[in-house]
């Protein structure tokens, strides 16, 4: 029998409000195994903890219940008592009159019964409860970036500055990501290559720093502290470790027509290309599908004129496979599709254009080489039209998403500015819902482009554009606060399209069991709390994927990330949960089932030789691995013969729990 | 806003469905609507007038009677308050204060082209026999 002590909390006046607490204390002594029990103001005070403590020692408990808050809140706390009063932390169970009871009842005629019930089924379980012990597992010193954007970048570079290893996995040729096409960036204009360049650079010289540039990841199996990820590198045709970076291949090959997915369509590539200048690392690739020798067997230019042979037709994907302890997932965003927009006409002119198609156009490197050019004709625009919130706060989720994009507002006020100062005879309208621009030095920023720049805002979303017969387009719209027809015959149009997360990250979030929103964005492990840590122990995210952000919020969400990788590389050993899945061989029959349901591929199953009633068989049994078990419970649950129980809470303990509540 | 404004008010509602309070004020609506300029209450107004209950004024705009009903603003309401809707119970409310109004089934026969289709009788009469 065990000696059972009973706390109940007040939380001050949070429980005590609704629940007669003395009363529950009262209750819990006639409880079986109950040998003590008492009410107090806030147990998880250290006063409290002192008194839970004391009472192991001078009663000889040899179980506690803690009736307070839930236990996310302070499990920990408790069990943390109970360790040091030299009582397994195990023994410990929670009875949640909180968030549970008082929180949710408003007079103590229910809430006292309630929490007297929700106490003595944690009597009734605690009685079942049994020493559970820790394990240790080891930490790989070696964290993972997934997405080199600048949010995996400045990740990178914060864990490898601390001096651990880090790998990065870029998706494309080059590390860079939406920052690197960018001209120049919001509130001080400064050029978005020449500050994301050096750390480009940073990032290829650093030591603890590897790259896999033109590289995905292929799987990952494992858990905190030793996953174990295949990544697969893309066959790039040319060897990274051979190229000189020279560009001579570049400027000879004949298959000029690939679309420049860095310039966003703008313009066309050579089949063997870097995406830009400064990419890292500065070695090309070859574009199979433009390319004349994949295609037709024939040319081989490239290899001809490659002076260090560095260009191999033959090469294969590779699939290297590497041991981390933490992953960071980093893969950003890109814009939503513009072609459902059919009032803007984007499909219709190539006058029509996404916010990071003028990026580009404006970019000294880009297709017009900085000149502010029309797409179709090349004439500069004089009447321009901005439109804001394409597709942002849009319920229709057929073209559009709920939430507002943040960046919007203040890139546009950039951009029109920016073109104010090089074409000072440009007109520039902007159609918005409401211009937001919280943040430091931001709303300045944006009265600068009305106030300086005489930039027309426009309150009032755009009706249609319509191409006209001259090459214009003709934008109808309200102006809400002055209740007017508002028609303008503009040059360009630019869209400032919603942004939304890589659609990568369905499959990584597969392969990483973490949790994503209705929008694909990563969720974290709580809101407030733990803004950059996934749910799933030993994984983190840091930049868009985890909700729209600008590059200072993005930069320091990559600190935050870091630190908690350096906290967790800096560990040698992990304590690992007790409370896992475990088979008894005597009920299992190996149906199967239980590896069916789990969802961290924990369960296996061994030929086992059994003693059942002295007769010897040879079985097929489940085993579970502690170490990938999650203690989800699952298994358990779908057992057909009960074989399978959660340690802290077998079938007995639940069952307990159950008779308790309804044998009131 | 009246008693009397407050029931018209819960009437035009019932009539549309629609939610008022999701609308975030975009203009989508008027700057997507051809009879913009007949109007005295421009369709992205409805919802602020009818979330404040001033029903009478709505029911003395010219808009309810010089709205096309073509929908352009329902389709293209990114918020799907759908005003042409709030236009259209508004307009049905002013109509039902007429009096009169109201079609029976056993008026229908005498008054019907042949040609008239089965769908449009049965709309009409789901709509006035509200
Ligand atoms: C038009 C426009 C203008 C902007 N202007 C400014 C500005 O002036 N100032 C400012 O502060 N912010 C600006 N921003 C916002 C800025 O671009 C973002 O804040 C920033 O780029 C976010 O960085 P990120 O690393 O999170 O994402 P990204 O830059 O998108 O980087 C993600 C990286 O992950 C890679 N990746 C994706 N999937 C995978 C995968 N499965 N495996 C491996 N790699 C993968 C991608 O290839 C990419 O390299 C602007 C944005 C836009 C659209
Ligand atoms: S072999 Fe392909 S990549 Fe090389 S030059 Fe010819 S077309 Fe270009
Ligand atoms: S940031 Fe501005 S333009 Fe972008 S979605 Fe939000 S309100 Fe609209
Ligand atoms: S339904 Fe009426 S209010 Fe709506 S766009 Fe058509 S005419 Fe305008
Ligand atoms: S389009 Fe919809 S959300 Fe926008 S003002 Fe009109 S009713 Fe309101």
């Amino acid at each position: 029998m065990q000696r059972i002590g009973v706390f109940v909390c007040h939380c001050g006046s949070n429980i005590a409000a609704t629940v007669d607490v003395a009363a529950v204390a009262e209750a819990a002594k006639s409880q079986p195994g109950v040998v003590f029990a008492t009410d107090y103001t806030y147990m998880c005070s250290e006063n409290g903890q002192n008194l839970i403590a004391d009472s192991i020692k001078e009663y000889g408990l040899t179980a506690v219940v803690v009736c307070s808050c839930s236990p996310r809140m302070h499990e920990a706390t408790f069990r943390k008592v109970a360790d040091k009063a030299g009582l397994n932390p195990y023994m410990v169970e929670i009875a949640n009159i909180r968030e549970q009871c008082s929180w949710v009842h408003k007079d103590t005629e229910i809430g006292t019964p309630k929490a007297i019930s929700l106490m003595k089924t944690a009597v009734a379980k605690v009685n079942l409860n049994t020493p559970l012990q820790e394990g240790e597992s080891k930490v790989t010193k070696r964290a993972l970036i997934i997405g080199g954007g600048i949010a995996g970048i400045q990740t990178a570079l914060d864990i490898a500055d601390a001096g651990y290893k880090v790998d990065i996995v870029e998706k494309t040729p080059s590390i860079g990501g939406r920052m690197s096409q960018l001209d120049k960036t919001f509130p001080t204009l400064d050029c978005s290559s020449c500050i994301l360049t050096p750390k480009m650079t940073e990032v290829a010289q650093h030591e603890n720093i590897t790259l896999y540039t033109y590289s995905e990841v292929e799987s990952v199996s494992g858990y905190v502290g030793d996953f174990t990820v295949e990544i697969r590198r893309k066959a790039r045709y040319v060897h990274e470790d051979i190229c000189t970076g020279c560009g001579l291949c570049m400027t000879k090959c004949p298959s000029k027509k690939a679309k420049n997915e860095f310039n966003r369509g703008l313009n066309t590539r050579t089949a063997i290309y870097t995406p830009f200048a400064q990419a890292i690392p500065n070695v090309p690739v070859i574009d199979t599908e433009a390319c004349i020798h994949f295609r037709t067997g024939k040319c081989g230019i490239c290899a001809k004129n490659c002076a260090v042979q560095a260009i191999d037709y033959e090469q294969k994907d590779e699939i290297i496979t590497e041991k981390y302890g933490a992953i960071v997932v980093a893969t950003g965003f890109d814009l939503i599709d513009l072609k459902p927009f059919g009032e803007y006409a984007y499909n219709l002119s190539p006058d029509v254009v996404s916010s990071l198609e003028l990026e580009r156009i404006l970019n000294a490197a880009g297709p017009t080489s900085g000149h502010l050019q029309r797409m179709s004709d090349h004439r500069q625009p004089k009447e321009m039209v901005f439109i804001q919130c394409v597709g942002s706060r849009c319920e229709d989720d057929r073209r559009g998403k709920p939430y507002c994009s943040k960046i919007c507002c203040m890139y546009t006020a950039k951009q029109a500015m920016l073109i104010k100062d090089h074409y000072p005879d440009v007109n520039i309208h902007v159609f918005y819902i409401d211009v937001r621009t919280p943040g430091k030095a931001f709303d300045e920023f944006y009265r600068r482009a009305v106030e300086d720049y005489g930039v027309d805002y426009i309150k009032g979303q755009v009706g249609k554009v319509t191409p006209q017969a001259d090459g214009t387009l003709l934008v109808h719209g309200v102006d809400m606060l002055d209740q007017k027809v508002v028609e303008i015959n503009a040059d360009m149009v630019v869209l400032a399209a919603a942004v939304e997360p890589n659609p990568d990250i369905r499959k990584l979030a597969t392969m990483l069991t973490l949790s994503i929103d209705n929008n694909n964005f990563l969720n974290e492990a709580h809101p407030k709390l733990r803004p950059v840590e996934a749910a799933t122990a030993g994984v983190f995210m840091s930049g868009v994927v985890q909700g729209p952000r600008d590059i200072p919020e993005t930069v320091a969400q990559a600190g935050a990330a870091a630190i908690k990788v350096v906290g967790l590389l800096a560990k040698d050993k992990l304590k690992t949960n007790p409370c896992v899945a475990q088979s008894d061989e005597l009920y299992c029959n190996g149906c199967s089932v239980c590896q069916n349901v789990c969802p961290y591929g924990a369960i296996s199953y061994t030929e086992k030789e059994v003693r059942d009633h002295g007769v010897r068989d040879t079985r097929r049994i489940a085993q579970v691995n502690p170490a990938l078990c999650k203690g989800c419970g699952a298994c358990s649950v779908a057992c057909p013969s009960g074989a399978m129980n959660l340690k802290g809470f077998s079938n007995r303990q639940i069952m307990a729990e159950v008779d308790t509540v309804l044998c009131q | 806003m009246t008693i009397e404004e407050a029931n018209i008010r819960e009437e035009v509602l019932l009539i549309c469905g629609c939610d008022v309070t999701r609308c975030m004020k975009c203009g989508k609506c008027s700057a997507s609507c051809p009879a913009y300029d007949e109007f005295d209450i421009k369709p992205h107004q409805f919802a602020s007038y009818i979330a404040r209950g001033d029903m009478y004024e709505l029911m003395q705009s010219k808009t309810i009677w010089n709205c096309l009903g073509c929908f352009a603003c329902v389709e293209r309401c990114p918020r799907d308050v759908r005003p042409g809707k709030l236009i259209d119970g508004v307009r049905q409310a002013a109509v039902r204060r007429r009096g009169g109004t109201h079609l029976q089934p056993e008026d229908i026969p005498s008054r019907i082209d042949p040609d008239t289709p089965q769908q449009l009788l049965m709309s009409v009469l789901r709509r006035e026999r509200k």
